[in-house]
């Protein structure tokens, strides 16, 4: 069964409509990726499964679910988390602390943890006490992805995890997604680099103004023709 | 009796008359708008002057004229926030500065015994239009002076930076004893036209017209006052009216609606707010100076930010924001629900004596009670207010574009 | 915006490398100490001795604590809610009033010497405190959440802050009228010398020593609590806070909570040290929005700071200038923050 069924989903800001009917479906222990030009909507699908929009029409589900209309902090105690693509850290807090934030609805001691996060990023446990708004860019990123995974998400929703990264920090990022979905968590991911993004995927999903235009699994899309032609520039 | 009920209806028959000619249709020439508005204003006001006793009518006047000053100052205030949202919580600085530069020009320098136990800083003794003129101009370079640095950074900075200006100001007219008389009131700020009402007559006025005067007495002097004052708030009225359906105009609700897009759209979006915020500040000058011609002798007790500020607010809300008719029957209707319920609170003296004996005594408190929850209802229920904004038609959007 | 304004203009490099130099924290610091060495000049051109000095800068680290004690809860809410509370101050008499309604029902007792009050006020001082922290966030039950839900703007916020203030002001009003008061008319209050001669009421000792206690009770609160982190989290971005599961409502009851209770205490300490009006704090007000704008909105350790900074320069401005000018005093260092440095000493550039 699926652990994300996203069907038939329309939603916008105001009055104007971004996504038309869209569709996916993320199985347990995957990598999906999103990929397409800009405006095509990618950042608002993630917004509207995670409940930062209310949908229009469809239905969201995860695992059997509905999750449509639910208000993110909800959303967070079933098990899904997101990192959105910018501001996505506390600044003036520790990175510590940040990480104790993304486990608030948890009560008890989150040092495990925590200690779970420092052994995927082990450059964070260097800098466990400084303040996240202090960091570099990839770091930044790092923080972000730790404060998610603290609550041990079953889906981990990543807006743009490159995005403003220098090259070689993307690849270490792509390589820590990919750890992390070594370790049973499933990634729903929205990127701008399509082909790194597509090599990485189980599957992926095409959206083009608003609707999924294409999809199949991601090596499948690399060697596409009309994809590469359209979105990795072959 | 009939010859001053003529003579006070002439000067009661301006506002009526105005408000008769907005009344008719728009399709009826303007001549005979005026025509008919000026007949019908000057009938009613007679029959008005006619019929009303004279100690109640005394009382509809007086309460005309403070709600005429409060109009001017709603219609100042409705140019800032109304029109471009400036949140301008220092009504009250602009409101004295005005009063007291008013006062400054037009009265003389105190004299022989006065001049021992009065003090002021200069004393012109202008004419009441250069104390007006001067009025707006210091209003003006005050609001220059806060907008100047405050207007460019986040829009609650405004609301301190105006809060600290009025504190000051009332610090300044409090303190400062050389400037206009420190904590004692500033007197003997004169009356424009009162030569209607006096015995020898305006001499400058053609003899016919002054005849028709000269049954007023002194203490008719307010329904002069009251002409003056409603014709500053059709004045103000009717350039506002003009100004917002200018090109400037539309430049303010862009800028209130979509900053960015106005920025983009080629607008100093900077120098738009200092431009509306001063043109709003200069009214409230205005205002200042026809209440301190009204009052004949002001102190710094006068512009606490109860009175000065906070009840201006409620007016506009009340009314309408984003529109200036709204400001007005704002202004009017609070001011009538402030001093209505003086009376309800002069009525209820024993309920509340029964409750405390310190009670009655502290009972005008309740208007404040009233009022401040007054603020919140509308903000929670009513943002719009009484009429609600004026919408513009779409040619305004397309301007946006240029 | 007004970067939007600067992009534009296409100012040539060596300016806005001026002006970035104008506008950072040593320059911002170096001002106010210039400010502090003009303010003593002018007071030694006078002929004020350096004890008076002396002992007008201790005044003002007193006054700073009170002041401290209002801003830390304004500079809170501020961050957090993003509601500039223009009730903060009548938050501050409102809780002066309680104590006072108190001091009427309970027996006088002796005082505590060599203080001016019995241990009665301390009993009221925890009492009032939550109240007045339960007084605002009953507010924000009623007013403000009902904005939040709309989505209303801060100006929005900022009008029915105001509304909150008359009406607070309002009730005082009706429950004790215009008049001064006092928490306790005829009990004598010497100064005692400190040291080097300079003199203070034992009274202004124990308020700075109480509005220090509070102050470190709120920096475990904020560092140690799991709420203070979340609070912080909060006023850092509350998107994000909302986003990560932070139980926001619970975020905004402590923040009215802690916010209040410190206004409430300071409330008390500055009616104790001077006395009771219904006006006095709108009067706070000025000093209380300088603080936290001097040291950065949300930042509770900023706020102390800027309130110690304005308690000084308003303490040692009486030297040669009439003291009814104090909030006069504050209000023009918040002009001078804003001129050279609107996001504060500890705000991060295009902060505001």
């Amino acid at each position: 069964m699926a652990l994300l069924t996203v069907e038939g989903l329309t939603t916008g800001y105001g009055e104007m409509e971004v996504l038309r009917s869209l569709t996916l479906r993320v199985e347990p222990g995957r990598i999906v990726s999103i990929i397409g030009p800009n405006g095509a909507g990618k950042s608002t699908a993630m917004k509207a499964v995670f409940g930062l929009l209310k949908p229009w029409q469809g239905s969201i589900r995860f695992g059997e679910r509905e999750i449509g209309g639910l208000s993110p902090d909800r959303i967070v105690r079933l098990g899904m988390c997101y990192v959105p693509q910018t501001d996505n850290v506390f600044p003036s807090l520790t990175v510590e602390e940040n990480l104790e934030m993304g486990a608030f609805v948890l009560s008890g001691s989150t040092k495990e943890r925590k200690e779970r996060v420092f052994d995927l990023f082990p450059r964070l446990a260097e800098r466990r006490r400084q303040r996240a708004g202090k960091m570099s860019g990839g770091e930044r990123q790092m923080v972000a992805m730790g404060r998610a995974l603290m609550l041990d998400p079953k889906l981990l929703l990543l807006d743009e995890p490159s995005a403003g990264l220098a090259p070689l920090l993307v690849d270490l990022i792509f390589e820590k997604v990919r750890d992390i979905n070594a370790s049973g968590v499933a990634v729903l991911m929205v990127e701008q680099n399509a082909r790194k993004s597509l090599e990485l995927a189980d599957h992926a999903y095409v959206l083009v103004g608003g609707s999924n235009a294409i999809d199949g699994a991601g090596h499948d899309l690399l060697g596409d023709p009309e994809v590469g032609r359209l979105y990795l520039g072959g | 009796m009939g010859d001053a009920a003529l003579a006070k209806s002439l000067l009661l028959a301006l506002p009526l008359a105005f408000l008769a000619a907005r009344a008719l249709p728009a399709r009826v020439p303007w001549i005979a708008r005026a025509l008919l508005g000026a007949a019908a204003g000057w009938a009613v006001a007679f029959v008005v002057a006619l019929v009303v006793p004279p100690g109640q009518m005394a009382y509809l006047v007086s309460f005309a004229i403070v709600g005429s000053i409060y109009a001017v100052l709603a219609l100042g205030l409705n140019v800032q926030w109304g029109y471009t949202g400036l949140f301008n919580i220092g009504i009250a600085a602009f409101f004295a500065i005005g009063a007291f530069t008013s006062a400054l020009v037009t009265t003389s320098m105190p004299t022989g015994a006065a001049a021992a136990f009065s003090q002021q800083a200069f004393g012109l003794g202008a004419p009441f239009l250069a104390g007006v003129v001067a009025a707006g101009v210091a209003a003006g370079v005050l609001a220059l002076l806060v907008g100047g640095p405050t207007l460019r950074l986040r829009e609650d900075y405004l609301a301190i930076a105006t809060i600290g200006i009025a504190e000051l100001v009332r610090l300044v007219f409090q303190n400062e004893r050389w400037l206009a008389n420190g904590p004692q009131p500033l007197r003997g700020i004169p009356q424009p036209l009162a030569c209607l009402v006096r015995d020898p007559g305006c001499g400058w006025l053609p003899p016919p017209l002054a005849a028709l005067f000269d049954p007023l007495a002194p203490r008719d002097y307010p329904y002069v006052y009251l002409a003056i004052a409603t014709l500053f708030v059709i004045v103000v009225y009717l350039v506002l009216e003009r100004a917002i359906r200018s090109p400037w105009g539309r430049v303010l609700r862009a800028v209130r609606e979509d900053e960015a897009a106005a920025a983009m759209a080629g607008k100093d979006v900077a120098r738009v707010r200092l431009q509306a915020f001063v043109v709003g500040a200069v009214i409230m000058g205005l205002g200042g100076a026809l209440y301190a011609h009204y009052m004949i002798a002001i102190d710094y007790t006068h512009f606490d930010a109860l009175y000065a500020t906070f009840l201006v607010w409620v007016m506009l809300m009340l009314g309408g924001s984003g529109n200036n008719r709204g400001a007005i029957l704002g202004a009017f209707a609070l001011w009538g629900v402030w001093t209505g319920a003086a009376f309800l609170v002069d009525l209820a003296r024993p309920v509340l004596a029964a409750i405390s004996s310190d009670l009655p005594a502290r009972g005008p408190y309740l208007r404040l009670l009233f009022i401040a929850l007054l603020m919140l209802f509308i903000l929670l229920y009513r943002p719009k207010g009484l009429i609600g904004e004026e919408r513009f038609v779409s040619r305004d959007s397309q301007g946006r574009d240029g | 915006m007004a970067r939007v304004l600067a992009r534009r203009a296409g100012g040539p490099r060596p300016s806005a490398r001026l002006r970035r130099a104008i506008g950072s924290r040593t320059a911002l610091v170096a001002l106010l100490a210039l400010v502090l060495v003009g303010l003593w000049w002018l007071a030694g051109a006078q002929g004020v001795t350096g004890q008076r000095l002396l002992s007008l800068a201790v005044r003002g680290v007193m006054l700073g604590g009170i002041l401290a004690l209002g801003a830390i809860g304004l500079t809170l809410i501020f961050g957090v809610l993003r509601i500039p509370n223009f009730a903060h101050g009548d938050l501050m008499t409102w809780g002066a009033y309680l104590a006072l309604f108190g001091l009427t029902l309970l027996p006088a007792g002796q005082p505590l010497a060599p203080f001016s009050f019995g241990a009665e006020l301390l009993l009221l001082l925890v009492l009032v405190m939550p109240l007045v922290g339960l007084t605002g966030y009953l507010l924000d039950r009623l007013v403000f959440r009902r904005l939040r839900a709309r989505r209303a703007p801060s100006v929005i916020l900022a009008m029915a802050a105001l509304g909150g203030a008359f009406l607070l002001r309002s009730v005082i009003y009706l429950g004790w009228g215009a008049d001064f008061r006092n928490f306790y008319t005829g009990r004598p209050r010497p100064a005692v010398e400190l040291f080097a001669g300079i003199r203070v009421r034992p009274d202004q000792l124990f308020i700075l020593g109480l509005a220090l206690l509070l102050i470190f009770l709120l920096y475990l609160l904020l560092e140690r609590s799991k709420m203070g982190k979340a609070m912080r989290a909060t006023a850092d971005n509350a998107d994000l806070a909302r986003i990560s599961g932070i139980d926001t409502e619970g975020v905004i009851r402590w923040t009215w909570l802690i916010g209040g209770g410190l206004a409430g205490a300071g409330g008390v300490m500055f009616a104790l040290d001077t006395q009771l009006r219904p006006e006095m704090g709108w009067w706070l007000m000025l000093p209380l929005f300088s603080s936290v704008i001097l040291g950065t909105i949300g930042n509770a350790y900023g706020a102390l700071v800027g309130a110690l900074i304005i308690g000084v320069v308003w303490q040692t401005s009486t030297a040669f200038l009439n003291p009814a000018y104090g909030p006069g005093v504050a209000f023009a260092v918040l002009i001078l923050v804003l001129l050279f440095r609107p996001q504060g000493i500890f705000g991060r550039p295009g902060g505001a």
